[in-house]
């Protein structure tokens, strides 16, 4: 399944400091959605507030409405860690679990909810999702050695099977190719092509051309100097932010005059 | 004819003061290096030459008409591994769930006022635990001892009777535990606060709970360390003297702990060292060589049960 995602008049904090504020952003289910903008305007900030991960910073809170489907998600009473359990999330350095092996990895989450899963289902499992993480071919054959083990391009794509493995509504990815080469960058970003058809997917990325390629929609993120707060400058159709941009600063931003 | 040329950064004269750094410092290190060694090896000579008339005594030579050194020394072993045992048993839960609440449940000024507490806790010398055994703890024991004397008595470790005074296995044991408790407590915390946030991270977004992140980044990165921190704690219980000397009134080996009975191998040297003379001095550094290995064989299985899982350990 896949879920729209609507931020409503939203700030956000670290302690005192107002790191991204105001911003109003309804994000398409079935889509995927780009947050582009310079180094320190909020992008990794605002992400990780979709999913609830912002909170666990000592003294970091939030403003404002977060809406999956119409469910406010900060509403109070709401359990962040099932929040979690429906929007996963890719971080920008693979981090699969050192100790576990390429299947326990898969099945991390799946482990989670306390359910025990007959061998066969989990196997099916494992299957599914690293095939869905074009993963499968290259590690078939070693599902139990540790996924420490595998490249730095296959680790990225295990922990993105490890993320559909529990089947999420959104999936949230944080420049999840800027520790990888250009083929592993071109195999993950197929990948997006692909997921959009089951999930919701937002991605940060510093890099126009990954945002002219695989994203639907794209959000321009600034700053106006240090110490202010990220704003979202821009949001519309990816071809309408890399053509004809209504702002002047996405504009320069997008064309390489600025940042 | 001159040899240098200066116009090559690669043998700029001025580097040689950096290499005569490194000299320093390698002799350096290489000098404490051989002088452990030495001490080490030094220790063990002696404990083994001291060691050879008890341990080679044939029956009539022994001190007080023992026969043989063997049946003298095992209680001792069996006493020693099972106060050790006990306080492991007690100490390291305790611990580990200490210092998980100090590096991942408590506000940063409760882990902080806690961190210090436990510090001041290992700076306490064993005499004074011993005393506090002796004089508080063993009589507050008394009543379970008598609760697990009347209702618990068909298990052997229970069964024959318990002591009035406390002095026992167990009170020694539950004091070594005190004891053992902060050295494992700050090396354990010291390692969980280094998990990787990276991990902990991993383990919230796919929904785990704080249990269920430590369990899944902390606890497995924490692992081989974990090891280490009990083993110091084990290397202490194995060794120490006082406290238990303080503590435990000794006598022949029994499978009782809440009577008066057993003995470790480190109280009965301090115990019976200063008079000894003769063989008799020859068979309690013999023990004290007992000791020395059952301490080695803990540590080295330690490594071992640590080095079984490299592959998994992270570090590549
Ligand atoms: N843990 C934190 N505590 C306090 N301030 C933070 C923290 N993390 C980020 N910030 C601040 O919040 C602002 C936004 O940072 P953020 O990491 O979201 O930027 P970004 O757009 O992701 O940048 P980049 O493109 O470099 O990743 C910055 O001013 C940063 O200094
Ligand atoms: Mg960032």
């Amino acid at each position: 399944m896949s879920k729209r995602i609507d931020a409503i008049d939203f700030n956000v904090y670290y302690s005192k400091f107002l790191a991204v504020e105001g911003v109003n952003i309804s994000i398409e289910p079935k889509s995927v959605t780009a947050f582009i903008g310079p180094s320190g305007c909020g992008k990794t900030t605002f992400l990780r507030t979709l999913n609830r991960m912002h909170e666990v910073i000592p003294g970091a809170r939030v403003e404002g409405k977060l809406l999956l489907d119409g469910d406010d998600i900060y509403a109070p009473g709401v359990d962040p860690v099932s929040v979690r359990s429906t929007i996963g999330m890719v971080f920008q350095r693979p981090n699969p679990f050192p100790t576990m092996s390429i299947r326990e990895n898969v099945l991390a989450g799946i482990r989670l909810n306390g359910q025990r899963i007959s061998k066969g289902d989990a196997d099916t499992i494992v299957e599914k999702s690293l095939r869905g993480a074009n993963l499968w071919n290259e590690v078939k054959d070693r599902l139990e050695k540790p996924g420490s083990g595998l490249s730095g391009g296959q680790q990225q794509r295990l922990c993105i099977a490890r993320t559909i493995a529990v089947e999420p509504d959104v999936i949230l990815m944080d420049e999840p190719c800027s520790a990888l080469d250009p083929i592993s960058t071109l195999a993950i970003e197929d990948l997006i092509n692909e997921m959009k058809d089951q999930y919701t997917v937002v991605i940060v990325t510093h890099n126009m051309q990954q945002a002219a390629r695989v994203s639907d929609k794209t959000a321009f993120f600034n700053i106006a100097g240090t110490g202010k707060p990220g704003k979202l400058i821009e949001y519309a159709e990816t071809s309408t932010i890399f053509s004809t941009p209504r702002e002047k600063a996405t504009e320069d931003y997008v064309s390489g005059r600025f940042g | 004819m001159t040899v240098t040329s200066p116009s090559s950064g690669l043998h700029d004269p001025r580097s040689a003061a950096g290499r005569a750094g490194d000299k320093i410092f390698s002799g350096t290190a290489l000098t404490a290096g051989i002088v452990i060694l030495a001490i080490l090896a030094f220790v063990a000579v002696y404990l083994v030459v001291e060691s050879i008339p008890a341990l080679t005594a044939g029956e009539g030579e022994l001190s007080h008409g023992k026969t043989s050194f063997w049946s003298y020394v095992w209680p001792m072993m069996i006493g020693t591994v099972i106060a050790s045992a006990i306080a492991l048993l007690i100490a390291t839960p305790v611990s580990i769930g200490v210092a998980l609440f100090i590096s991942h449940y408590a506000p940063k000024r409760v882990s902080q006022a806690f961190g210090y507490v436990i510090d001041l806790l290992a700076a306490i010398p064993s005499v004074v635990y011993g005393a506090w055994g002796m004089a508080f703890l063993g009589p507050l024991l008394v009543p379970i001892y008598a609760w697990l004397s009347e209702n618990a008595g068909w298990i052997p470790l229970f069964s024959g009777g318990y002591s009035q005074t406390g002095r026992t296995l167990f009170t020694a044991s539950v004091v070594l535990a005190v004891m053992i408790l902060p050295i494992i407590t700050s090396l354990c915390r010291e390692i969980f606060v280094q998990t990787p946030k990276l991990h902990e991270e991993a383990a919230l977004a796919l929904g785990a709970t704080r249990w269920e992140m430590i369990k899944m980044s902390v606890l497995p990165f924490a692992r081989a360390g974990i090891v280490s921190a009990i083993m110091l704690g084990l290397g202490r219980a194995l060794g120490e003297t006082m406290a238990v000397t303080l503590v435990l009134s000794p006598g022949a080996l029994s499978a009782n702990i809440i009577n008066v009975g057993n003995q470790t191998i480190p109280s009965e040297i301090a115990l019976n060292f200063p008079e000894a003379f003769g063989m008799r001095q020859h068979e309690l550094i013999a023990a004290g060589l007992v000791l020395f290995v059952i301490t080695l064989a803990v540590n080295m299985i330690a490594r071992w049960i640590v080095s079984r899982h490299k592959e998994f350990s992270g570090a590549n």
